[in-house]
């Protein structure tokens, strides 16, 4: 049974103490360092990365295009793609490329706005609903209950037949109803960390219990609130989209990806690829933010070794 | 006695993200007819994987038995049986028992269903002989109205209650040999005497072999024919229960049998606990796992991991005290071991 | 058993109170006077006194609200203003179309995604698995409204087999009209429950294969198929009934949408001509009745789950089954 590679000599049998290895894993890592080790290791969510971060920066990008967005040329109305018209231009003959990235400003911005809010919104009530505990608890998590059995689309619907909407009003609409999720991810971990030796070790020494909910709290929660954070992002777009295309969201003369669909309809037979362009980039968009939002969970979350 | 099972130079890896850990690293003993084999350890010592390994419940990936394994049952070398062989042989020539029976019980299923599955998988017979084994079985093993508990859901039992249907589903296969691993750890005290009885009573009737798997040399103290006391995946030092309880005569048996509370504890006594942790297996010690540990260790011990020393028939001790230029033959363990 | 289903029940009432409240302040608040839809220029003062206490729009709002809930007790839930028509009889024209279009897509999500779910939770991590993986978060990515238009244009324009949109063709009667006229709605409505179910069944799956009962299975000398089939199928299964329940919401809300694009005669179609018309009372009438169908579903599928599940069944009597 032994390896028999080793001689005995004079001194094998000298007493001595040996040295206890170091463990070899390297268990602990910082978040930044987490995300990154997890676009290395997982191509898809580096692919993703990489998109998201191309859609964001043509965006971003977008006044240096050679056209106007808002330039109407009658001439050329409905052309199909070209080198001249990448996407080829719409109804009234505006370039449809130049139109498509600011439809990207508007309709990323809405989504990482209204992420933004609920985020705040949700991680407030979560967190305080898990820290307080007893009866604030259970107020505050029987009303996300009542809130999340609320047919939100339709109300979004409704409000936004009975006031037109501007951008900002579809921020603040879009996060009033999305928060309920990060609410109850934000609960269950405080309760957790509620219990760690530091949270009650400040609270002994008589920290103030808003202090330790965003000083030891909140920070400690920071990963999962970027994922479920992401994934809202995710969410709000499509929401934005979908309002939108029905009429009751972002409208002209600004436009988003889902106003921009709403005006293809019409032309669908004349001229189909005005229908695909924004569809593809909302595609892209949300589902690279999906598959972030999970690889980072995945990546966050260590479970076992797999 | 027979040899009913011999375990050759074992060696079990998991690959995982971290890199492959050596769970087993070539553990060999065998089990006699009749008798009670204890195989005893810390948590992670590998003692769970062998019992695994031994019903054929090592998933490959990510586990792996090393090619230079074998495992002979009956004479027969299970690790090279198809598919087929082995289904034939779990539950009915070799049975196990878990830990946690609410867990290994599908919370979905009634008791019943779950022993004639056993029953049905291994003999062929008509359902009504069947369902009479079944409640035979359930009676065997002390479970009061047996015909009604088997239409009862796990979730509506007692966890002593719960882990005796776990003993009738695997007896019900009539099987020759028995692996209990840890089955009284999560249960009250009172109630782990009556497993451990229960046990006992069922060995006497059937002659059924036990390996019982534990970290609890309480438990075993009473029951074991012999131990196997296991550390890193390697096994320290085998022998009769006399043997390991009265004559230990590794450093690690040692300090595991101060470490663990009794009743005849001399003179207010101190527990003992032994310092620092058991090695990482990914990257394990070239030498012998417990040097880090021990308060007798040499030089040797930090470059190879000791050959086995036969002590007396039967009781084996893998330490290089015991190498015969050493000079520590005799050793008495104390508590204060000088270096 | 009998409790619980009681208990269940009496737990939906403040949810449809506090939708209904929060609906009506929503419509309350719009801005303009409602009283400007039914007037024409030059009535009187009297004349319009009148109106308003016909249509319910003298008092306060509290007052407004109480009436009009005491009315949707009793059914009532008013008058469309432009159809002249009880809304309830509206939606109660409409609600089969929607119903056949919601029912229909989520057995098609449960047809697709319980295989597609079991399958890659077995083949985990292998190829089939990320392709399946794929798939299921492109379609959740996908907003089925612009599916929808994609579907068009192959389906119904470039390649002329499917309908664009309606229920059935003018002056045909056939179920296979009606089944072909479905076909592009379904698919498109069922497609975020099909990869939401997926992914949970594929996650659940793997998840069960770790469960200890799995090897005490495999001890017993049962075979793989048979352990996957009798033990790791129901165990898996079983969540989905909640999930579809949960789903309800997403069926209402995507109903809405498809049977815009689709111009499918229901009543998510019947309300987005009120949103654009404002017809307040089939806004009201509609809103309130996604939430009852959407509560209901989930009321359904707790008691369905504590049906086919025996650790819920029996701990009913006692505890909260939730």
């Amino acid at each position: 049974m032994a390896d028999n590679t080793y001689t005995i000599n004079q001194n094998s049998f000298q007493r001595t103490k040996a040295v206890e290895k170091q463990v070899s894993a390297d268990y602990e890592r910082g978040l930044l360092k987490n995300i990154l080790r997890t676009l290395t290791e997982n191509k898809l969510a580096m692919f993703c990365a990489v998109m998201l971060f191309l859609i964001v920066l043509v965006s971003l990008l977008a006044p240096l295009s050679p056209h106007d967005p808002d330039a109407q040329d009658f001439l050329n109305k409905l052309q199909p793609p070209s080198a001249e018209h990448w996407f080829g231009t719409d109804e009234l003959g505006r370039d449809y490329f130049t139109r498509a990235l600011y439809g990207g400003r508007i309709s990323l911005s809405v989504g990482f706005l209204s992420m933004l809010l609920s985020t705040v919104i949700g991680t407030l009530i979560g967190t305080t609903s898990g820290y307080m505990g007893g009866k604030v608890d259970m107020f505050l998590m029987r009303f996300t209950d009542i809130f999340m059995s609320v047919p939100s689309f339709l109300l979004m619907v409704v409000i936004n037949s009975l006031f037109p909407p501007k951008v900002y009003s579809m921020v603040i609409i879009l996060g009033l109803f999305e928060w309920c999720q990060i609410a109850r991810i934000t609960r269950a971990e405080t309760l957790s960390l509620k219990e760690r030796d530091f949270v009650l070790a400040s609270k002994h020494l008589g920290v103030s219990n808003i202090q330790i909910m965003f000083q030891h709290i909140i920070p400690n929660m920071s990963s999962s609130i970027i994922v479920a954070g992401s994934l809202a992002v995710a969410r709000a777009i499509l929401t934005e989209s979908a309002l939108s295309f029905m009429g009751l969201g972002v409208q002209l003369p600004k436009a988003s990806w889902g106003t921009m669909l709403q005006g293809a309809q019409v032309y669908i037979m004349d001229m189909p690829s005005l229908a695909v362009f924004p569809g593809l980039f909302i595609v892209m968009t949300v589902f690279s933010f999906n598959i972030l939002g999970d690889a980072l969970r995945n990546a966050l979350e260590p479970r076992t070794l797999k | 006695m027979e040899k009913i099972l011999e375990v050759k130079n074992l060696k079990v890896s998991y690959h995982t993200y971290a890199g492959e850990v050596q769970s087993v690293r070539g553990v060999s003993f065998t089990a006699r007819e009749g008798e009670t084999l204890a195989i005893v350890g810390e948590s992670g010592c590998g003692k769970s994987v062998t019992a695994k390994t031994i019903m054929g419940l090592i998933a490959t990936p990510p586990g792996e038995i090393k090619a230079e394994s074998s495992i002979l049952f009956e004479g027969k070398d299970i690790l090279k049986q198809s598919e087929k062989e082995w289904q034939a042989y779990r539950g009915a020539k070799c049975s196990m028992i878990f830990q946690d029976a609410l867990a290994s019980l599908n919370p979905t299923m009634t008791i019943g269903k779950q022993i004639l599955e056993n029953i049905t998988n291994h003999f062929k017979m008509p359902h009504r002989d069947a369902e009479k084994k079944a409640v035979e079985m359930l009676e065997l093993v002390g479970i009061p109205d047996a015909v009604r508990a088997m239409r009862k859901y796990p979730h509506e039992l007692s966890g002593g209650m719960r882990q005796r249907v776990m003993i009738a589903i695997a007896l019900s296969g009539d099987p020759k040999l028995l692996i209990a691993d840890e089955p009284t750890t999560a249960l009250d005290v009172t109630i782990q005497a009556q497993i451990m009885d229960l046990m006992q009573d069922i060995q006497k009737k059937f002659g059924t072999t036990i390996i019982l798997i534990t970290h609890d040399l309480g438990v075993v103290a009473d029951v074991a024919d012999r131990i196997v006391v296991m550390y890193a995946g390697r096994i320290m030092e085998k022998g009769s229960c006399d043997e390991i309880f009265y004559g230990h005569r590794h450093p690690y048996t040692w300090a595991l049998l101060n470490a663990a509370p009794s009743l005849d504890l001399k003179k207010k006594q101190k527990l003992m606990s032994i310092e620092g942790m058991p090695p990482d297996l990914i990257d394990p010690p070239k030498g012998c796992p417990f040097a880090a540990r021990c308060p007798y260790c040499m030089n040797a011990c930090v470059e190879c991991f000791p050959p086995e020393y036969t002590l007396e028939e039967g009781h084996k001790v893998s330490c290089w005290l015991y190498h015969p230029d050493s000079g520590y033959q005799d050793i008495e363990f104390g508590r204060e071991a000088e270096i | 058993m009998k409790n619980y289903i009681i208990r269940r029940f009496l737990q939906l009432i403040p949810v449809i109170i506090l939708v209904s409240m929060l609906s009506y302040l929503i419509i309350q608040a719009a801005p303009g006077d409602p009283i400007d839809n039914y007037s024409k220029p030059g009535m009187t003062q009297e004349q319009l006194d009148a109106i308003r206490q016909e249509y319910n729009l003298d008092g306060s709002v509290v007052q407004q609200y109480l009436t009009w809930a005491g009315h949707v007790v009793k059914g009532d839930f008013g008058t469309s203003l432009y159809q002249n028509r009880p809304v309830a009889e509206l939606i109660g024209e409409r609600l089969p179309a929607t119903l056949m279009l919601m029912g229909s897509a989520l057995l098609l999500s449960l047809i697709v995604s319980i295989p597609l779910g079991l399958w890659a939770g077995l083949k985990k991590n292998k190829l089939t698995d990320n392709i399946i993986g794929i798939l299921s978060y492109l379609g959740i990515s996908i907003p089925p409204f612009w599916l929808a238009m994609i579907f068009i244009i192959i389906f119904a324009l470039k390649l002329h087999i499917l309908p664009s949109g309606g229920m059935r063709t003018v002056n045909v009667y056939t179920n296979i009209d009606v089944i072909r006229h479905m076909v592009m709605p379904v698919i498109v409505l069922s497609l975020n429950n099909t990869a939401t179910f997926t992914r949970y069944i594929r996650s659940n799956t793997i998840s069960q294969l770790e469960e200890d009962y799995v090897l005490t299975a495999i001890a017993k000398g049962t075979s793989r198929p048979k352990v996957l089939f009798r033990h790791v199928l129901k165990n898996c299964l079983l969540p989905i009934i909640t999930l579809a329940g949960i789903n309800i919401a997403g069926l209402v809300c995507g109903s809405f949408v498809v049977e815009t694009v689709f111009s499918w005669p229901g009543i998510g179609r019947l309300a987005m001509d009120a949103v654009n018309s404002r017809d307040y009372p089939i806004i009201m009438g509609f809103t309130m009745f996604s939430c009852i169908i959407l509560l209901l579903g989930n009321f359904i599928a707790d008691i369905l789950y504590a049906v086919a599940d025996p650790r819920i069944r029996q701990g009913m009597g006692k505890t909260n089954g939730r």
